[in-house]
């Protein structure tokens, strides 16, 4: 008894400690969509906690009143009791009660969602999101054929602006979720899922794959920034450009082994003759954060230990090892990191 | 108010009426005799053997990978193995050991407490242990030859489809599924048959006991979910092995097709685990608290409550899925309501010890250890049946906690605790009470400080199945503390092993009735006799032992094996029944269907020829032997 009380105290002082720290974290909102659950949340902590202690207290009453009736004479009747009316009254009553907490949860609840489905769209940010084993495609979405972008695992979001993502998958069924920013949404072949965030605090956060989606699953994470509005339009103007074109002779001959060499074949490089259609487009690689959905840091280090062996790093992703001089690499590493 | 029925009149005459009726139903002590029993007792007790051996294997399974998972990035266990280790961990714990050692408890127990000499079909009860003994054998080969599931225990499509799951891992799994689905699909008739048809004259339906009830209401639900699964388990096979597309989108199939259709079984399959584990704490509880359970009405009608709602939950596994949000709503007050029920009961059990001299023995600290964990679980599942709620919680370590405080506490425990207190009607002596207290403090202790952290983990954003994960999320705390509860659970059940092992031997002499019980399987000797009852008691109460006024019904015959078959509503005296003698043919059947069944992974062809022997065994098997030997007659 006690050693429960002393295990929800604890839960909820673990709960208060979490709420204040992640980037990929439920309890910290930084959009409407997550807040608002966050208020379902902690509704749902008040009732059923108050719930659970009666439930505890009531055992603990019994137990307490059992153990002296040990001491007292023997029962005379196992079938019959003279407490049988009032626990019947009782029962009715925490049968009243059960019913008037879960209608208040039910309620609770589906005003919540109510108010989610009417989130304000207006000026819309259109995305698409593709999930792949194991990654993300994102594309950002234009009315004007020239401001449409593709980019992976990665996601600006202008702050105080509703975006609404289209949510397909390529091949099995994933689960888009950046818990600061709202719930998950699955991506399931043959169907189109729509999942709006308005996003309101500035930061990085993290969101990854929710659905098992296979070997990979694990590292199929995104990175989302919620930045200000003139930071978004210079990103977005960055990324609309080509990929800047090579500079120095380790990025020309770089280029070449990208273009010439098995990785044209598979990935986009706009600007350049690369354009393959079936791994993430990487014409601004250098400007994100992460590669290969969340396994390692964009820089050299990762690049390094990307393309000396991605089936070590990821193990069965479908990027496959390919053998190369120390140097076509280190010309390699050049030219990708030049694609800001 | 102890004492079991009469027994016989005379020592002498006893003694030959228990001569004669043992060599009747004795299952002699031969290879082949020992294999072709058809004594629900032996069968039942290979049942809970095995799922219990199940239940051990996952659990090795489970402390792999809090291994795994007690640091960030580690590297012990590949990707491939670890997903591997997770799907045969939710797939034993489900299907091998779970649902499997609830009916092991149902086989032996209700022919028992109905007061009847064997289950009905106990021949098709042979034939289900075998086959399910089998399946589990295969997956488990399969497994250790790394051929092993790996799309997780619910293998959603298209992953598990032929495309992107090619080899045979997957169809290993498929058709684990048909043989669990034939083996429980058969102990649910069973079960069924023997309740409604084999009850103690005079044991009504208002009379049975609250683990009948429970038995009843599982077995009838497994005739409604099992099928489903059947169906979606057999169009995966069909996808994958002969090229049909019920689950292709790029022919018109549907993924989601698969997901109704598993969780239409699925969701009912979490209370056809839970529900047999209520019918054991109600035993307990009246037993210990040496007092009828309050409210019995109100107790059946939460039963039944329980397993009708469970049948309209199933969308909630969904929400995420972008079905339309009108009809989410439903399935949240769907399922926030069968917490009614459930609230009803545990409401029922607290007053019945709150009106009771409990003594605090080793299956009742289970049912107070169920009382404090489940009803956690169940208030998280309230929780995660909110739309906006469930779909930042779902598929995450949140739900992993759920569902563990739920199974564990709502059935595990439950199971702990009928291991306590049936031990001794089934082998004649009692487990150590000292080690019982030590395992279930540990288990207590052990089983929170895994589990409680996972609701942290979820709400903070961890997902359910990664074999790994970055630093700096703030998960690596409270990863560490889950892995060391894990680790006392694993003392926890190595103590209850050896409590077994040593109490077998060397265990107090148990008696007919150690607990002062009040239902009928206490009334015969521990452990029973190989006919049960040498006279069929009558019963005119609730708690039967602990009337004053116990008859007992003669007119069985003890030459040859006959039940008694009593109406279905007030169990009056309806025939006198043949029941089968010891076959080999249900073992023959057995092996001839995993034949078929593992036969048709590599061709499908193997269905065709595979067929021909399944005939010839059921012919053996079916071959009548004696005239039938129906008699209408009123038989007291």
């Amino acid at each position: 008894m006690r050693r429960a009380a002393a295990w929800l105290a604890m839960g909820m002082a673990g709960l208060a400690l979490a709420a204040c720290s992640g980037a990929q974290d439920s309890l910290n909102p930084a959009g409407d969509q997550a807040a608002h659950t966050q208020d379902v949340w902690r509704l749902m902590l008040i009732v059923c906690g108050a719930m659970y202690v009666l439930v505890m207290a009531f055992l603990g009453w019994a137990l307490w009143r059992a153990r002296r009736a040990l001491d007292g004479p023997p029962l005379e009747d196992a079938v019959k009791s003279s407490a049988d009316a009032p626990m019947r009254n009782a029962l009715v009553g925490w049968t009243a009660l059960i019913i008037l907490g879960l209608g208040v949860l039910a309620v609770g609840s589906f005003l919540v969602d109510r108010s989610l489905a009417r989130a304000d769209t207006k000026d819309a940010l259109h995305i698409k999101i593709t999930g792949n084993q194991w990654w993300w495609q994102v594309e950002y979405q234009d009315p004007d054929p020239s401001r449409q972008f593709t980019t992976a695992n990665e996601l600006h979001l202008p702050a105080n602006r509703p975006a609404i993502l289209e949510l397909a998958a390529q091949d099995v069924i994933h689960s888009f979720w950046i818990p600061n920013l709202a719930g998950k949404e699955d991506l399931i072949p043959g169907r189109t899922n729509w999942l709006t965030l308005n996003p309101r605090r500035i930061g990085v956060y993290r969101g990854q794959c929710a659905e098992f989606c296979g070997l990979q699953h694990a590292q199929m994470a995104l990175d989302a920034t919620v930045e200000d509005p003139q930071a978004f339009e210079a990103w977005r103007q960055a990324q609309l450009k080509p990929a800047p074109p090579p500079s120095n002779d380790a990025q020309v001959r770089g280029q070449g082994v990208f273009i010439n060499g098995a990785c044209g074949s598979c990935h986009e490089i706009a600007g350049s003759d690369a354009h393959g259609r079936t791994g993430p487009d990487l014409t601004h690689l250098a400007s994100r954060r992460k590669l290969a959905a969340g396994a390692l840091p964009v820089g050299r280090d990762g690049l390094i230990a990307w393309l000396h062996d991605p089936q070590a790093i990821k193990p069965g992703n479908h990027m496959p090892l390919v053998h190369m001089s120390d140097q076509d690499l280190n010309d390699l590493v050049a030219y990708l990191q030049s694609l800001s | 108010m102890s004492a079991a029925y009469p027994r016989e009149v005379g020592a002498k005459e006893a003694e030959a009426l228990h001569a004669q009726l043992d060599a009747t139903w004795r299952t002699g002590t031969g290879f082949w005799d020992r294999l072709a029993t058809v004594d629900h007792k032996i069968v039942g007790r290979r049942y809970i053997v095995t799922g219990f051996v199940f239940f051990v294997l996952a659990g090795i399974l489970a402390v792999l990978m809090r291994l795994q998972l007690a640091t960030p990035q580690s590297g012990l266990i590949s990707a491939d193995r670890y997903n591997q280790i997770f799907s045969m961990h939710g797939t034993t714990m489900m299907f091998l050991f779970a649902v499997p050692i609830m009916e092991a408890m149902g086989v032996y127990l209700v022919p028992l407490m109905c007061g009847t000499r064997n289950i009905a079909y106990p021949r098709l009860n042979a034939y289900s242990y075998w086959v399910y003994l089998f399946g589990g054998v295969m997956i488990w080969v399969a497994f250790l030859l790394n051929v092993g599931p790996e799309t997780g225990w619910f293998s959603y499509v298209p992953l598990a489809g032929p495309e992107f799951s090619p080899g045979k891992r997957t169809d290993f799994w498929a058709q684990m599924i048909t043989f669990t689905e034939v083996s429980a699909l058969a102990v649910a008739a069973e079960l069924i048959a023997t309740i409604l048809k084999q009850r103690a004259p005079g044991m009504t339906l208002a009379r049975m006991p609250l683990f009948l009830w429970s038995i009843l209401v599982t077995s009838v639900m497994i005739l409604f979910a099992m099928p489903a699964v059947m169906l979606a388990s057999s169009f995966l096979i069909s996808d994958r092995l002969i090229g049909t597309h019920f689950y292709n989108p790029a022919e018109g199939g549907d993924p989601l097709l698969w997901q109704h259709l598993f969780w239409f079984f699925g969701h009912p399959e979490v209370y056809i685990i839970f529900v047999p584990a209520l019918g054991m704490v109600s035993s307990i509880v009246a037993t210990f608290a040496q007092r009828t359970i309050f409210a019995y009405p109100a107790m059946v009608m939460a039963l039944i409550g329980n397993g009708l709602l469970a049948f309209g939950l199933w969308v909630h596994h969904m929400f995420a899925t972008g079905l339309p949000r009108l009809g989410n709503s439903f399935y949240t007050s769907a399922s926030m309501t069968i917490a009614l029920p459930a609230g009803v009961q545990i409401f029922c059990w607290i007053a019945t010890l709150w009106d009771g001299k409990p003594r605090f023995k080793a299956p009742l600290l289970f049912v107070l250890g169920f009382v404090v964990i489940f009803v956690l679980g169940g208030l998280t599942g309230v929780m995660l049946a909110s739309v906006p709620l469930d779909l930042q919680l779902h598929d995450t370590y949140f739900v992993v906690a759920h569902f563990h405080y739920v199974l564990i506490g709502g059935a595990v425990f439950p199971l702990f605790g009928g291991f306590y207190y049936w031990f001794p009607k089934i082998t004649g002596r009692m487990l150590s009470e000292k080690a019982g207290a030590w395992n279930f403090w540990l288990f207590f202790v052990g089983f929170n400080v895994a589990f409680f952290p996972m609701h942290i983990l979820g709400l903070i954003g961890m997902p359910r199945r990664v074999y790994t994960y970055p630093a700096g999320l703030g998960w690596e705390l409270w990863n560490r503390i889950s892995t060391l509860g894990g680790l006392v659970i694993v003392v926890s059940v190595l103590i209850f092993i050896g409590n077994v092992t040593v109490s077998l031997r060397r265990g107090a002499l148990a008696g007919d009735n150690p607990w002062d019980a009040a239902t009928l399987e206490w009334a015969t000797t521990s452990p029973p006799p190989s006919y049960n009852f040498a006279h069929i008691p009558v019963v005119t109460t609730r708690e039967a032992l602990w009337s004053e006024d116990r008859p007992v019904m003669e007119g069985l015959k003890s030459e040859s094996r006959e039940v008694l078959c009593t109406s279905v509503l007030d169990a009056e005296p309806d025939m006198r029944h043949a029941s089968p003698k010891p076959s080999l043919w249900p073992l023959f059947t057995a092996l001839a269907t995993s034949a078929m069944f593992i036969g048709s992974i590599f061709h499908e062809w193997a269905l065709v020829w595979g067929s021909l022997p399944i005939v010839v065994g059921l012919i053996g098997w079916l071959w009548p032997t004696t005239p039938p030997k129906r008699q209408l007659e009123a038989a007291t």
